[in-house]
């Protein structure tokens, strides 16, 4: 069974895509330590265009997200050991590559999803359920989207400004995060609902240093389904 | 200095840092903006900073740093910061008449920054980020500065590993930074977030490396480790890092010089 584990196709295609040493992410995998891989997208690089080239697709989903995972895979690594040892200084130390790395896997797992090609119905405006909850709790659409863009335009440095659910609180809410800290930072019970990835690295190639025309046009590709979908199975 | 075309004296020069023990109190200067020869109608003063421009043309760091990085970085981010500052001044008279350096460490506001402290930061450390660069730089220091590098340091190459290390493990937006530390009398690599500028601490800086992705992305994409690489070896400025240290040994000391025995 082992054996079939370390020799699966995927297990070896992913293997030997991510990581430099192979066999060390396959003998990590037999000790029951999983090994997380880059998703797929559900739409080519270019599907966004014009919102966001697929340049800037390419590169962020290859190389920035698949950096966080494989630091994130690196830094689980150490932390097992470090466990396994009793070392609690290095398990304590390893806590901030984790909330990076490990935040950059969540956060971008979910923009990814956040996302979808105008013709697979990016951009449509939320129906029903998320659709009133937004009226109900910001008036309108745009004026969530001028709250959002606002919070996301002034956010200094890198970060993630959000539509959250509070499941505690029964309302949506808009949040910002720094650099890559996942929403629970802001709050245990906030639900992600929407993300926009802030950082430079989205945006830069494309839109240079005017975040704002970036923010603004984003809301063409943004994937409204996917968001009633988590809403609606929140509780 | 080609930048302050009204102001004679820029205030955002550095000759006018303070932190002498003898704080001398800068003539408030009354200067009103001539539109057209006529002066305008309002009497209403307001503090302005000048955008300083690099030691430098645009396309003099190619091919390390291109010229469309410079255009944009200097020509936008660096000149938006300036018009933020000078608006956000221009509200009320509460924060005229400091130099740059005093107005950092004062919107600084120990740990609790003001709205503007953001702007106002991010021009001093973009005016020192480009002076921290040179065409035909990199290479290594010589004499004084080479001399305390290898003596905090113990080596020069171990220097440039730290400071590559510390570049490669800033999460996020900032400054990567080389100060020479007042009470410790030595030199040592600083990280900074987002635009926090070391002399809030009371360090003196020598040189910076700006780590916002803006200030790479253009050229290197997500390649920060070939950015810091080329930093080191073919854009950071010695000269001014001596320039700088002489400077600092005003204020620290650093022991006496190694002279030769004949």
């Amino acid at each position: 069974m082992a054996v079939r584990t370390l020799l699966s196709k995927k297990t070896l295609t992913t293997v030997l895509r991510n990581d430099p040493k192979p066999i060390g992410a396959a003998i990590t995998q037999s000790r029951g330590l999983h090994v997380f891989t880059l998703p797929d997208l559900a739409y080519d690089y270019g599907a966004l265009e014009p919102v966001i080239s697929g340049e800037i697709m390419q590169i962020h989903h290859q190389k920035h997200h698949q950096t966080y995972i494989t630091n994130y895979n690196k830094a689980l690594e150490q932390l097992h050991d470090s466990v396994a040892k009793a070392d609690s200084l290095t398990t304590v130390k390893l806590q901030n590559a984790i909330k990076f790395n490990g935040g950059g896997h969540i956060n971008h797992s979910i923009f990814w999803k956040n996302l979808a090609p105008v013709r697979e119905g990016g951009g449509e405006p939320p129906k029903e359920a998320l659709g009133w909850a937004i009226d109900t709790n910001f008036g309108s659409l745009e004026a969530l989207i001028q709250k959002v863009n606002a919070e996301g335009a002034a956010l200094q440095g890198s970060g993630w400004v959000w539509l959250a659910l509070d499941k505690e609180l029964k309302r949506l809410v808009v949040e910002t995060t720094a650099n890559q800290d996942p929403l629970v930072t802001k709050g245990t019970s906030l639900v992600p609902l929407l993300g926009i990835d802030v950082w430079e690295h989205a945006y830069y190639l494309q839109y240079k240093n005017v975040r704002p025309d970036y923010l603004k046009n984003i809301w063409k590709v943004i994937n409204w389904k996917y968001a009633s979908e988590v809403y609606e199975n929140a509780f | 200095m080609a930048s302050c075309y009204l102001n004679p004296i820029p205030t955002s020069s550095r000759l006018f840092s303070p932190d002498l023990s003898t704080k001398f109190k800068i003539p408030k200067l009354l200067h009103r903006k001539k539109r057209f020869g006529v002066l305008p109608r309002s009497s209403k003063v307001t503090a302005f900073y000048g955008l300083k421009t690099p030691p430098y043309e645009h396309d003099a760091l190619e091919p390390y740093m291109s010229k469309q990085t410079i255009d944009v970085h200097w020509g936008e981010h660096h000149r938006n910061f300036i018009e933020g500052l000078n608006k956000q001044l221009g509200k009320d008279d509460i924060l005229y008449g400091y130099t740059l350096d005093e107005l950092v460490k004062v919107t600084y506001n120990n740990g609790n920054p003001s709205p503007e402290f953001n702007n106002a930061a991010e021009v001093w450390n973009h005016d020192f980020f480009w002076e921290s660069m040179q065409p035909g730089g990199g290479d290594i220091p010589i004499l004084g500065l080479l001399q305390q590098i290898e003596k905090d340091f113990g080596s020069f190459t171990n220097f440039k590993e730290k400071f590559t290390e510390a570049a490669l493990t800033l999460f996020g937006s900032g400054w990567v930074w080389l100060v020479l530390k007042r009470e410790e009398k030595q030199l040592a690599i600083v990280k900074t977030s987002n635009s926090i500028c070391p002399i809030v601490w009371g360090d003196i800086p020598i040189i910076n490396l700006d780590l916002w992705e803006h200030a790479y992305y253009l050229d290197y994409k997500n390649d920060r480790a070939k950015y810091v690489n080329v930093f080191l070896n073919h854009l950071v400025s010695w000269n001014a890092a001596t320039e700088r240290l002489t400077w600092g040994e005003a204020f620290v000391n650093l022991g006496e010089p190694k002279i030769p025995v004949a």
